[in-house]
């Protein structure tokens, strides 16, 4: 359980988040979602106590992440956006050195490692030094020394990024493994079909604002089901329509080239902020195009 | 503060892995001084009644504690800016004051291997000194205080270049200046109070007259002490700040 009231952080001229609240139950995956610079990460570090927090109030698990913050970072466990495990020490060094900050007996840090790289399939390069790893390996044992003390909230900041897609799926497909066994999961990307494939609700960020939490489904749905691209002088315009036929009937009075597919999550995310994220979280051509409802 | 042992744990890992070239990095310099200064320059000459190396080996060994605990900070830069593994700390449960333990007693650890080093060339070279309880007590004190010191600098430096910075500005300075290689009356009447406010001044003292075998004075030890929990201090404080 995660509960953040009206979350602020300024730096000295910029304000990185802007009272950001919202709740996620016990056993949820939810996505935050937004460009670089939105403030997912902040948020992130604020919740873990890398950074202080401005003003507001954040609960893990019912504990306050200022007055009660080892009590707090009990409950959680982090998978950092950079990967920052121990390169000169073994992955089982690793990963011992971990359930020792969290004071587990070593008969417990002995099984829950052999458990957590059997988990993550990496059992076979346990003495392996990780500066040995390839980059995927390395993400896992990031997420193997983070449920380590088997935390009931585990943060991942961005943890796909860098990888290429076939680790990437089995990632995800780790994750839905971990949710399933009970954890809750705070996952930031700027990955859009990342968060539309793994997450029970999504909250859009734009300059330190929610501009929408929901479930997938539902932000999708306050567009319509059905999207039509137009090229129009070198420019796509995306119309949004409920059903199928709407969507058929538009193309057939005009003349031009359409491509007609479902509404999925970046038109959401676009239809909300105006803005198109890019492959490296940056913000493609600075507006994204513009939201049409002609049909809905 | 019983969390100091993950972190302590960490640092013996890393240093066990590199141990022997550790170990031979630690020889070189007390190797050339002794030879430069010790040998080369000093074979003839006598200070304060004694040979030179006699009165030499105990001014290096008080450097040695100096720079290799002071060295901590260059391993605590490079998890922190290189490896970002500060941050593995940061957000575990554990508080300030038990990652500064857990990193000063790595960094005495060191300083106590470079002293050993130096004790066995020492001895190789012929030259028997007492390493009496005063004697270690000296250069407890002397790494506790520089291991501190480090790791509190270790927070507010932006970068590995300015922790280099420092190390020449500081560092190298005084194990020039602090009695090491010449006994500081030596030194002209109104450079002597300013050489004597630097650390690593009492440090030599202390040490010097420890394995010399006589009975030290307490002012050094007593200045030691007060270094060393004022640094131990600074750094919990720096550590608390080091969030953004």
């Amino acid at each position: 359980m995660i509960a953040i009231h009206n979350l602020v952080k300024r730096y000295k001229n910029i304000t990185a988040l802007n009272g950001v609240s919202l709740e996620v139950p016990p056993g949820e995956l939810f996505a935050y979602l937004g460009p670089n610079g939105s403030g997912k990460t902040t948020t992130i570090r604020i919740l873990i106590g890398l950074t202080r927090a401005t003003s507001g109030d954040a609960y893990l698990n019912g504990f306050h992440f200022e007055r009660e913050s080892l009590q707090a970072k009990r409950q959680v466990g982090l998978v950092p956006q950079v990967i920052n495990l121990d390169l000169e020490l073994t992955v089982r060094e690793n990963l011992d050195i971990h359930g020792r900050l969290f004071r587990m007996p070593a008969a417990a840090r002995r099984e829950q490692a052999e458990a957590l790289l059997a988990y993550v399939e990496l059992a076979d390069r346990r003495d392996s030094l990780v500066k040995q790893l390839s980059g995927g390996m390395k993400r896992r044992v990031m997420v193997a020394r983070a449920l380590m003390h088997a935390p009931r909230i585990l943060f991942l900041d961005e943890p796909t990024v860098g990888l290429d897609p076939s680790i990437r799926r089995r990632l995800w497909s780790l994750l839905k493994r971990i949710q399933q066994d009970g954890t809750t999961i705070f996952l930031t990307t700027h990955y859009i079909e990342e968060a539309e494939f793994l997450a029970d609700r999504v909250a859009f960020l734009d300059r330190g604002n929610i501009v929408a939490l929901d479930t997938p489904a539902s932000l999708r749905a306050r567009l319509g089901e059905w999207a039509v691209d137009e090229m129009l002088e070198g420019e796509m315009r995306t119309h949004y329509f409920p059903g199928r036929q709407e969507a058929q009937d538009f193309i057939a009075g005009r003349e031009g080239s359409f491509a007609l597919r479902r509404v999925n999550l970046e038109d959401a995310f676009i239809a909300l902020t105006g803005k198109k994220v890019a492959a490296d979280g940056s913000i493609a051509g600075g507006e994204g195009h513009p939201r049409s409802n002609a049909g809905s | 503060m019983r969390d100091w042992f993950p972190v302590y744990w960490r640092e013996l890992l890393i240093l066990r892995r590199r141990l022997l070239r550790q170990l031979a990095s630690m020889s070189v310099a007390p190797i050339l001084y002794l030879l430069a200064f010790g040998v080369g320059l000093g074979s003839s000459v006598t200070v304060q009644g004694r040979p030179y190396l006699e009165f030499l080996i105990p001014g290096l060994i008080a450097m040695s504690a100096m720079i290799q605990a002071f060295a901590i900070a260059t391993e605590i830069n490079v998890a922190r800016f290189y490896w970002g593994i500060f941050e593995e700390f940061q957000a575990a449960p554990i508080s300030d004051a038990s990652y500064v333990l857990g990193e000063t007693l790595a960094g005495i650890t060191r300083a106590l291997l470079s002293v050993m080093v130096i004790i066995l060339i020492a001895c190789l070279a012929g030259v028997n000194l007492s390493y009496n309880l005063y004697f270690w007590t000296a250069v407890l004190l002397t790494a506790w205080f520089f291991a501190a010191l480090a790791i509190a600098l270790a927070m507010v430096v932006k970068s590995h270049a300015d922790q280099a910075l420092l190390t020449s500005f500081v560092i190298t300075p005084m194990a020039f200046l602090s009695g090491t290689f010449f006994p500081l009356e030596n030194m002209p009447g109104w450079l002597k109070p300013i050489l004597r406010l630097l650390p690593l001044t009492p440090a030599t003292e202390a040490i010097r007259t420890a394995a010399f075998g006589q009975t030290p004075p307490r002012r050094p030890y007593l200045i030691l002490v007060i270094l060393a929990a004022a640094a131990f201090l600074l750094a919990v404080n720096f550590v608390k700040k080091a969030r953004d």
